[in-house]
């Protein structure tokens, strides 16, 4: 009967929109869709680093070197701050990168297409974490208070990434013919993914509905996907890109674009392994733990002995 | 050779330097053994790319025949390199890294705490920005070198190992040749020989705490300062230089 | 301690004379290690001036049924606060 007394107290702060904290009752239900979603955000950032890792190496000035490995530098800190956010709710981080390796827990399936040219960064920075961003900002008034307190850290460290991303599209578009060819395509190939980064749409997905009555969630793919579409479009067209979608057109009555449906097939396999780099995603992660389990192991042989000469 | 041709080919020394080994520690990316140690890889390569920065700045200047920081970073051949051996060396596994970042680390700990005091004032400029984050590097490899030494039979024996592959490599960090010469002269460069006695005394100390032995009748291998390199610098510069010059003259 | 070592909350003190403030946490194998993973993850955009570590075990926390019991009692006592004080007009510096 106490427990009624304990929802009670949750559910009146969910209402007047106070954080839940570790230490508080929760619902069990409530404190797992945490842990899947917070380890999913994480596990993001964490195989998010490895697209544009893969051009650090060949970046074509060193400022877009320095910029760039800043950039995936911040992406393994977000790592961080997120599964510390997620081990307050009783899972250690053993756990957590567990079930990443084991194909158990999701990560975002964007990471999973190919970084095929250097326009692929400014494609990755202007449109994948302008979408990131959109759900990031939503999430700083998550109701989880580890999660939102990581998040709005997260945010503030963001605000350039998006721009730097911008900032090479604007470059390549009004460079060479070569150059541009090669912003042009990125976007054809990172448009289409990018949409699906909000997830299903509302009417199929299976967490929303939950999520936005514990207010893990703030608003619906939909609502996201639709504002992303009305802030980017412009800002492709005005450095005279142009969108890989017949049916995008601006609707003056609903003040919104009007714009076609990705291909949720598409979305399906990537996110059941089938996309073009699930694999190699997963095994570089998978390899760097199994090559780094000496280190780790030595590490604690070293404190071990420390301990010892202490005592 | 001229003093300003000396203070040229000396800021390309010190560019290349950072810009190689740089280069090499963004390699770890995505690929660490712990996620807090990538970040703190990813600092201390980022902390290297600034100072190669500003050294070819500087370099271009020096030279002032309109070429740029990246001109000079992405459009020299390798004959045209002159970063020490050590540096270009392939990452290896993470033993390998840790010492020949230690190596390298107690080298510029000493070397940039000298150059500080250059009279050439950009330089002396750059070096007082790089003392300070080298102190890092160093404190932050020699702990590792210390763990990884005195941590398990098979980390023990990779660091050995790393140690006794790379020592071959550090007599050349104190050549000094036609270059330092000139600029010695004139107190714009450091004399190296000055901070080699520094610099053993502290790798013995940690070395020694970090259980490991420094290779005895080591044959040392040279060739840096006249642009010749192990067959890994090419490869290094293929990768780093491809995109720059598929695309000439353009902006990025 | 286990494969990815112990949690070390970390607190950081953005200028100096301020208080410290918590700000997340790492984990590392010891203490030392802790300090520099704490200057790598949480002091990349001048966000300090020091650092502390604290082995996160060690951290006691009081629980949400507290809230009553400790710090309502609090609010009565307003005499603790200067403003319950009356002090002439004119007065200054007090």
């Amino acid at each position: 009967m106490e427990n009624i007394n304990f929802e009670d107290n949750f559910e009146s702060k969910l209402s007047r929109n106070e954080n839940i904290e570790p230490k508080d009752w929760m619902p069990e239900d409530y404190r797992k869709a945490n842990i899947r979603q917070i380890s999913q955000h994480a596990h993001s950032e964490i195989i998010g680093m490895l697209p544009e890792g893969n051009w650090i190496t060949r970046a074509p000035s060193l400022r877009r070197k320095m910029v760039l490995l800043a950039k995936v530098q911040d992406e393994a800190g977000h790592g961080l701050y997120l599964y510390s956010a997620c081990e307050t709710l009783g899972i250690s981080r053993e756990e957590i990168l567990d079930q990443l390796y084991t194909g158990k827990a999701k990560y975002s399936s964007i990471f999973n297409y190919p970084t095929l040219t250097w326009a692929d960064m400014g494609a990755i920075g202007w449109l994948v974490d302008g979408a990131a961003i959109m759900n990031q900002v939503m999430l700083q008034r998550t109701s989880y208070g580890p999660y939102a307190r990581a998040m709005v850290r997260i945010c503030k460290e963001e605000s350039f990434h998006q721009r730097q991303g911008y900032e090479i599209m604007c470059t390549l578009a009004k460079g060479s013919p070569a150059q541009k060819e090669m912003a042009q395509d990125a976007l054809n190939r990172w448009w289409w993914p990018t949409l699906m980064m909000f997830g299903p749409p509302d009417k199929e997905s299976i967490h929303t509905a939950q999520a936005v009555k514990w207010k893990i969630k703030r608003e619906t793919n939909d609502q996201l996907r639709q504002r992303f579409v009305n802030q980017t479009v412009p800002q492709g067209e005005m450095i005279g890109l142009t969108f890989p979608d017949e049916k995008l057109k601006w609707n003056e009555s609903k003040k919104n674009y009007d714009f076609g449906e990705p291909n949720w097939e598409e979305f399906q396999n990537v996110i059941h392994g089938n996309g073009p780099c699930n694999k190699e995603r997963l095994s570089t992660r998978v390899t760097a733990h199994k090559e780094g389990k000496w280190v780790r192991e030595a590490l604690e042989a070293y404190a071990n002995k420390k301990k010892k000469v202490a005592a | 050779m001229t003093n300003k041709e000396a203070l040229f080919n000396y800021c390309l020394r010190l560019g290349d330097n950072n810009l190689i080994l740089g280069h090499r520690l963004s390699e770890w990316t995505g690929r660490g053994p712990m996620l807090e140690e990538e970040m703190a890889l990813c600092n201390i390569a980022l902390d290297l790319l600034g100072q190669a920065n500003s050294f070819l700045q500087y370099a271009a200047k020096v030279e002032a025949k309109g070429r740029s920081e990246d001109d000079l970073a992405y459009l020299r051949n390798d004959r045209e390199f002159f970063n020490t051996l050590l540096a270009e060396h392939p990452n290896g596994d993470y033993a390998f890294t840790i010492m020949r970042q230690f190596l390298m680390s107690a080298f510029d700990f000493y070397f940039y705490d000298e150059l500080k005091k250059s009279s050439d004032e950009t330089l002396a400029g750059i070096a007082a920005k790089a003392h300070k984050e080298i102190t890092y590097h160093l404190r932050h490899s020699s702990n590792w070198a210390e763990r990884l030494g005195d941590g398990t039979e098979e980390s023990h024996s990779r660091i050995q190992n790393a140690l006794d592959e790379l020592w071959r490599f550090t007599a050349e960090l104190f050549e000094m040749n036609e270059v330092d010469g000139l600029l010695l002269k004139e107190k714009i460069s450091v004399d190296l020989k000055s901070i080699k006695p520094k610099w053993e005394k502290l790798v013995n100390e940690v070395l020694q705490r970090a259980t490991l032995k420094i290779p005895v009748n080591t044959f040392m291998q040279r060739g840096s300062r006249d642009g010749k390199h192990t067959e890994h610098l090419g490869y290094l510069l293929a990768e780093m230089q491809h995109l720059h010059r598929t695309h000439p003259g353009v902006q990025w | 301690m286990s494969d990815q070592g112990i949690v070390w909350e970390v607190f950081v003190q953005k200028k100096p004379g301020q208080p410290f403030v918590h700000c997340g946490n790492v984990h590392a194998h010891d203490a030392e290690l802790a300090l520099q993973n704490a200057r790598d993850l949480y002091a990349r955009r001048n966000e300090g001036t020091a650092l502390w570590v604290v082995p996160a075990k060690y951290i006691v926390a009081s629980s949400p049924e507290d809230v009553g019991p400790f710090f309502d009692p609090a609010n009565e006592k307003i005499y603790r606060h200067p403003t319950f004080y009356t002090v002439p007009e004119g007065i200054s510096h007090m």
